[in-house]
């Protein structure tokens, strides 16, 4: 009986769990084996050579004239770009996250599935087209940079193609994120301890910042990740709204894999994106537990 | 060979989880329920009764010993493979389904022609008095409507054995008053075998012809509710079942029992050593002082309605209930002194 | 005075509101604008609807979405079925597997497909419509199985027992109680499955090959090379299939609970 069960259990998992290690596990296990490699003559992968670090070492440093290493900061400016334009739209989902998810759940019954369907929404519509919809509003000869020159007396606005556009694309994109986490919080959250609170003497606004917002913290903590960790990875929104000057890991890793063909190169990069990811997500994960106890 | 039983269970286990961490749930238990028998399963929450219940329908499988329903063994045997029928406590009745269609559900299984399936669908739904309904959904049945829908739907394919766990305690007092008679009455009427599980005292005193009564994965007693009521035999059951005082004494060698501070009462059969005296609160009486076994003080009376109910203290610092059903009788002033009379034919003498 | 309320909340969620839906309703419009550089407003017209309708390369991309998010979504959820009723009692490895499962939605997008590519290249394997299929089933497998899964946890494993208990057998139980019960849960997750394979652009801008473009690969290449009121035709039409097919999983979502 329990062994016919278990049986039936695997088998029914089989498909899935196939799947998910055939098509993400092998792959990505490939990548850290390619990113050891080098890029054949063909502009393929030469399957011949030894591997070695020379692909993680050559986003740091390259080859002068004479042979020596010397520092290149090309790739380390991009990391840090990434890394700030990912925390910066975090906090900007956070900013603009948090009051809508806190209103959302004083709503009626009704109120609060309406917000939700219009919350979901975005989250599920294409990411190009709404990304797109802010190049069409965004974009020099539109209404709103003829709008803004009117206005600003020192020359012309520039309002795309530089970092400022990127960070509306992606908090634009991400906001959903942010917003359902924290939603599901306050939906489950007593609501008699503001009462306490304002019994105890504290105002609305203290209550909010003594009460509510350290019991809202798992929520930001999942929101925050739910919208650092795709930031990072990000293309689209870089590659409409922004310029050559704003490229993040995204648009490094389609480069090497599309028009400059360096494979090995651009699998070193996946792989530090990938780490990057794990290390901010096993930190999270180490503060949730070193805080469950209490 | 045909068993007069209609469910016969022999030394049945059952424990949950593994190594450590398993539980004993069951502890070789045995018990024969007659046919036509209203049999209850008596205990409190994780007694076990729930899932000695679950054994007989097949929703879980014994550890060891063996299941028989009318002298088959069906041990081993899945849930449709037994003429067993399982009233639920949530009722479970399917909510993508209409309360015919819910009715209907075991019949179509069994292969019946479409014609005999609304025939007998309808019968059943007769019997509890809710044809009017056939067309609803669950959803829009009150809840002792869908208790009745349930018990419908497992009357219609006419098991031999219907299993009951705890179906009336979703309803409310008075609703659960009128299904008890109603149980009953349907049960006469079906004569089907019953196995009901309660942790209500009284529900199981009122419904049954045998009670037994479970602790810790055992059967402790076993009995018509009379006997279970008036002579327990555990400690556990006496407390269990309705008010109860429970005096300490020491059964003397001679026979009798030596109430502490107090006289002797002569109850027979008591070996001797400490022992646990119980009695009935309205098996008591007061008498005037010096009259009964032990003196004692009267601590606080109330009112019931139909009786009044005594608070004593006794010599031991122990406190004594008495029940008086004569209104008319006489009244001691609160912190007066008072006799008690303990007739030996309502003292039950247990082991302490 | 309601406790729920705090200053200057609604006012916030107002704003944001406005910021998520304002750009979709410039797009909008501005498909309708017959002018086309866009930037004018002359009059209202669907000309460029009708210009899609008759663009051969937007009718095959769309062909193409299609059959690419029917056939992943499908796949997607049958195996997101499987394994939902698999992981619903408890076993060693539960929560390993649950990881798994849901690798798809953590893992950053960009990084899977060039891996994926780097897989099919090396093992030969032509890029095209089948890679694109075998990719996105993969990643579809959480969006199909979150919305099985939630629907099996909310149900009660008694109606199971209830049907075992009226004579029906495994089969018949799960054919008669568990798949109609389980059937919204089910449709949510194949809409959101499709959803997703539909608006996915990057695994396909990467794995489609030769005459298997997708709609938002063609987009994307389009925007590429200027910004036409086509596009915006284009785009919204998108916008409004996803707005519908989402709506359509979350009532389902909500129905019978």
């Amino acid at each position: 009986m329990m062994q016919s069960a278990a049986v039936r259990q695997l088998v029914l998992l089989l498909p899935a769990l196939g799947v998910i290690v055939l098509l993400i596990g092998v792959p990505l296990g490939l990548m850290g084996w390619v990113s050891l490699l080098e890029k054949s003559a063909s502009a393929g992968v030469d399957w011949q050579a030894s591997p070695g670090a020379g692909n993680y070492l050559r986003l740091v440093w390259e080859e002068d004239f004479d042979g020596r290493m010397i520092l290149n900061p090309t790739y380390l400016v991009i990391f840090l770009r990434s890394v700030l334009q990912a925390a910066v739209t975090t906090l900007l989902c956070l900013v603009l996250g948090l009051p809508v998810a806190l209103w959302m759940a004083g709503l009626t019954r009704t109120g609060r599935m309406v917000m939700l369907l219009l919350v979901t929404i975005p989250f599920w519509t294409n990411l190009l087209v709404r990304n797109y919809a802010w190049l069409i509003i965004l974009r020099e000869d539109g209404w709103t940079t003829a709008v803004l020159n009117r206005l600003w007396p020192f020359g012309p606005v520039q309002l795309l193609y530089n970092d400022a556009a990127v960070a509306i694309g992606l908090t634009y994109s991400f906001l959903p994120f942010m917003i359902l986490p924290l939603y599901s919080v306050f939906e489950k959250f007593d609501w008699r301890l503001i009462e306490a609170a304002l019994d105890l003497g504290a105002t609305r606004r203290r209550a909010l910042r003594r009460v509510v917002l350290p019991l809202a913290l798992p929520g930001i903590v999942a929101g925050s990740l739910l919208v650092f960790i795709p930031c990072l990875g990000a293309f689209v929104t870089p590659a409409l709204l922004g310029g050559g000057k704003t490229a993040m890991l995204g648009n490094v890793i389609q480069a090497q894999f599309g028009p400059a063909r360096n494979w090995p190169f651009g699998a070193a990069v996946s792989i530090v994106l990938l780490a990057i990811m794990l290390a901010v997500m096993t930190a999270m994960a180490l503060w949730r537990s070193r805080r469950a106890p209490r | 060979m045909t068993d007069a039983h209609a469910v016969t269970i022999e030394t049945v286990s059952k424990s949950f989880g593994r190594g450590q961490s398993a539980v004993r749930v069951l502890d070789n238990v045995s018990v024969a329920i007659g046919r036509r028998e209203f049999f209850t399963l008596l205990g409190p929450s994780g007694c076990g009764k729930t899932t000695l219940l679950r054994l007989i329908a097949g929703f879980e499988t014994a550890d060891g010993g063996t299941i028989r329903i009318e002298g088959a063994d069906l041990t081993k045997a899945p849930p449709f493979h037994r003429p067993v029928n399982t009233v639920f406590q949530s009722y479970a009745l399917f909510p993508h389904l209409t309360v015919e269609q819910n009715v209907g559900f075991a019949l179509e299984e069994q292969g019946l022609p479409r014609e005999e399936v609304r025939r007998r669908a309808g019968e059943a739904l007769e019997m509890v008095r809710m044809q009017a309904f056939a067309r609803r959904r669950p959803s829009e049945l009150s809840g002792g409507q869908q208790q009745r829908v349930a018990l419908a739907r497992a009357l219609a394919p006419r098991p031999k054995v219907l299993l009951l766990d705890e179906p009336l305690s979703a309803l409310d007092l008075k609703l659960r008053k009128a299904m008890q008679i109603e149980l009953k009455q349907l049960q006469a009427e079906a004569g089907i075998t019953f196995v009901f599980v309660t942790h209500d005292q009284e529900e199981a005193l009122t419904l049954s012809d045998r009670v037994a009564v479970m602790q810790g994965g055992r059967i402790l007693q076993m009995g018509p509710p009379r006997s279970i009521y008036e002579a327990p035999t555990h400690r556990f059951v006496a407390d269990f079942i309705g008010d109860i005082n429970l005096i300490e004494a020491e059964a003397l060698a001679g026979g009798g029992v030596r109430l502490a501070g107090g006289g002797v009462v002569p109850v027979p059969g008591a070996t001797p050593g400490r022992v646990t005296l119980a009695i009935r609160p309205e098996r008591a009486r007061m008498v005037a002082p010096g009259a009964g076994v032990v003196d004692a003080t009267l601590v606080h009376s109330a009112f019931l309605g139909t009786a009044m109910l005594h608070k004593l203290e006794l010599p031991d610092g122990g406190s004594f209930l008495i029940r008086e059903a004569d209104l008319s009788a006489p009244m001691p002033e609160r912190g007066g002194r008072v006799g008690l009379c303990l007739p030996a034919e309502a003292l039950q003498v247990m082991q302490a | 005075m309601n406790l729920r309320r705090f200053p200057v909340m609604r006012e916030i969620s107002i704003a944001v509101l406005v910021f998520l839906y304002v750009p979709v309703i410039v797009l909008t419009v501005y498909s309708f604008n017959a002018n086309r550089t866009a930037t004018v407003w002359t009059h209202a017209s669907f000309d460029w609807y009708l210009r899609i309708l008759a663009n051969p390369s937007i009718r095959a991309a769309t062909w193409n979405s299609i059959v690419l998010a029917g056939t992943s979504a499908t796949a997607a959820t049958l195996i997101a079925l499987l394994a939902a009723l698999a992981t619903r009692r408890a076993f060693p490895g539960r929560d390993t597997t649950e990881t798994l499962l849901r690798l798809p939605l953590i893992l950053p997008e960009i990084v899977v497909a060039v891996a994926t590519l780097l897989l099919f290249v090396s093992l030969g394997v032509s890029l095209g419509l089948g890679a694109m299929i075998a990719a996105h089933t993969a990643f579809c497998i959480p969006f199909a199985y979150l919305p099985i899964r939630a629907r099996l946890d909310g149900m009660s494993g008694s109606y199971e027992e209830a049907a075992q208990d009226l004579y029906a057998d495994r089969f018949r139980t799960f054919r008669r109680v568990t798949m109609p019960l389980l059937w919204p849960g089910v449709m949510a997750g194949f809409t959101l499955a499709f959803v997703t394979s539909l608006d996915d652009f990057l695994t396909s801008f990467f794995l489609s090959g030769p005459g298997t473009t997708t709609l938002p690969v063609y987009i994307f290449s389009a925007i590429r090379a200027g910004i036409t009121p086509e596009i915006n035709a284009i785009s919204t039409v998108m916008l409004v299939i996803s707005i519908l097919l989402v709506s359509l999983s979350f009532f389902l979502g909500q129905l019978r609970r």
